[in-house]
């Protein structure tokens, strides 16, 4: 069940000299798929949280809005959204918002830490070819994930999945982000996916949101990187990333996905009160193209929003330029130059060759902070009080169990 | 991955569980029941694979999109491919819906 780019049916007459990537650069009528908050509530409080939930926003779109949104992309033909938050779930609508995105030929892929899964709830679920279920988990072993997401959390989700598999639901996704911590369970994690009939997907820890207060401690080291990259290339497509690690590219061979940052071209955010933004990673006023309020509607956003021109405009190489690697790994990741303070025609923080680091040690100034925060304040539920990993009390930052919209792609490669 | 053998003269249909939209350079293709994303390189090929549905076979359908002879093999490849991802199917044989 895993969403891919298929390189099929393409011998006939081509378009022209574009090849698919450059056409998804330059954009499209109506993203492929896009990620969508429904609420900044949580009952966790991850400490790498890209939005940085926690507290319900008084502003979040009602269900009647969300109905709206729904008919919309229902009209632009979105295949589908990838929902998350917060924990969507918490969301006293949210199975009617699942039945009605589905009845109106929208399908639906939720993350969730699994804490409404109950075997009702599975058993629907397994009975529709338009929702999939991705199950959060930062760790094989509860130490290492509730350390990350909070006591508790690694029974709940591995709960949720025994539940899911008994309803019959095969194919889930167990998703975990990568970091320092555990980078090394790997083939367990892999095994816990495989047990109950699941499938794993990895994703890139940012520091977005909460994570860039955590960023310092869990990102991956150098070697680590190398690690992680071998152990892709040698598990190929049975593993979904969410095109999470085009910057991996430069170790050499391409991973499989489109390798290219999608924001605004192919993808976007749609935040619990109907902000656009170019990303999911990039919960700042700078990548914010509108509202799904504004009188165009997303569809407007996203066809005459500025910024989404700017993005598919050709983008300039700069420091990145006379790099071999350039046209592999594409100077990275936006969203995690921006959150450390790069500039966005540099190197990535995490350049394989090393430039980021270099360029980091040249950023002066305050780095850019989230626009929007809604994490739990008073005593932390659910996460141990550790040194170090509790963002300061002024943290403001935002976004969260977003994934990225490229979720699932595992194209094979675009003939 | 060899594509399927891909019969030109008999009925084909999009499966049910497919949606196609499309785009300056061809269409996107979303297959609900496998979850995968795939595309038709040309509008030539969208013509093709929308005109499939009502033509009595898939020689028709391309005749109906202009499909010259020099270019029927690489747009048989085409067809074939996306019967082998479960895109088309036999018209004969469709699978029954999926809610």
């Amino acid at each position: 069940m895993s969403a891919a780019v298929r390189s099929g049916a393409g011998a006939a007459p081509g378009p022209g000299p574009l090849t698919l990537v450059d056409q998804f650069a330059l954009g499209l009528d109506a993203p492929i798929c896009l990620t969508w908050e429904l609420t900044y509530a949580c009952n966790l409080a991850c400490t790498h949280c890209l939005s940085s939930s926690g507290r319900r926003d008084p502003r979040e779109l009602s269900t009647a809005e969300c109905e709206a949104v729904i008919e919309e992309l229902q009209r632009m033909q979105v295949f589908y959204v990838n929902i998350g938050g917060g924990e969507p779930t918490v969301r006293p609508d949210f199975w009617h918002l699942l039945d009605y995105a589905t009845a109106h030929q929208v399908g639906v892929k939720f993350s969730t830490n699994g804490v409404r899964i109950t075997p009702e709830i599975a058993r629907r679920l397994a009975g529709s070819d338009y929702v999939d279920v991705q199950i959060s988990l930062d760790g094989a072993t509860a130490q290492v994930n509730d350390r990350v997401r909070g006591p508790g959390s690694y029974d709940l989700a591995v709960r949720a999945m025994g539940t899911l598999a008994e309803a019959g639901f095969t194919g889930f996704k167990v998703s975990v982000v990568v970091t320092r911590d555990n980078v090394d369970q790997l083939d367990e994690l892999k095994a816990i996916a495989d047990r109950f009939g699941a499938q794993l997907r990895l994703t890139r820890l940012r520091p977005s949101g909460r994570g860039a207060d955590v960023w310092d401690e869990l990102h991956l080291l150098a070697d680590q990187q190398r690690q992680l990259y071998d152990w892709l290339v040698a598990h190929g497509e049975n593993v979904l990333t969410g095109d999470s690690f085009f910057h991996l590219a430069a170790f050499g061979q391409s991973l499989p996905g489109l390798n290219l940052c999608g924001a605004g071209r192919v993808v976007c955010l749609i935040d619990p009160v109907g902000d656009v933004y170019a990303c999911p990673f990039a919960i700042h006023d700078s990548f914010r193209a509108g509202n799904v309020g504004d009188p165009g509607g997303f569809a407007g956003v996203w066809r005459h929003s500025e910024l989404f021109a700017e993005l598919r405009a050709p983008q300039s190489p700069g420091a990145c330029g006379g790099c071999h690697f350039f046209d592999s790994c594409r100077g990275g990741c936006m969203a995690a130059k921006f959150f450390t303070g790069l500039p966005l025609d540099g190197p990535d923080p995490e350049c394989v060759r090393g430039f980021g680091e270099s360029a980091l040690s040249q950023v002066a100034g305050p780095k850019p902070r989230p626009s929007l925060d809604h994490s739990h304040t008073g005593r932390r539920r659910g996460v141990p009080v550790t040194l170090g990993l509790r963002p300061p009390a002024d943290a403001p930052p935002a976004r969260s169990c977003a994934e990225s919209p490229l979720a699932g792609f595992v194209p094979e490669r675009p003939a | 991955m060899l594509a399927q053998k891909f019969d030109l003269d008999a009925g084909w249909m999009l499966h049910p569980s497919v949606a196609v939209r499309p785009e300056p350079f061809g269409a996107l293709v979303y297959h609900f029941g496998t979850r995968r994303l795939s595309f038709l390189k040309s509008r030539q090929l969208l013509e093709v694979v929308q005109a499939l549905g009502s033509a009595p076979t898939a020689r028709a359908a391309c005749e109906q999109a202009g499909v010259s002879a020099a270019a029927l093999p690489a747009v048989t490849a085409a067809l074939a491919s996306l019967y082998a991802s479960d895109t088309l199917c036999p018209r004969a044989a469709a699978p029954a819906e999926v809610a």
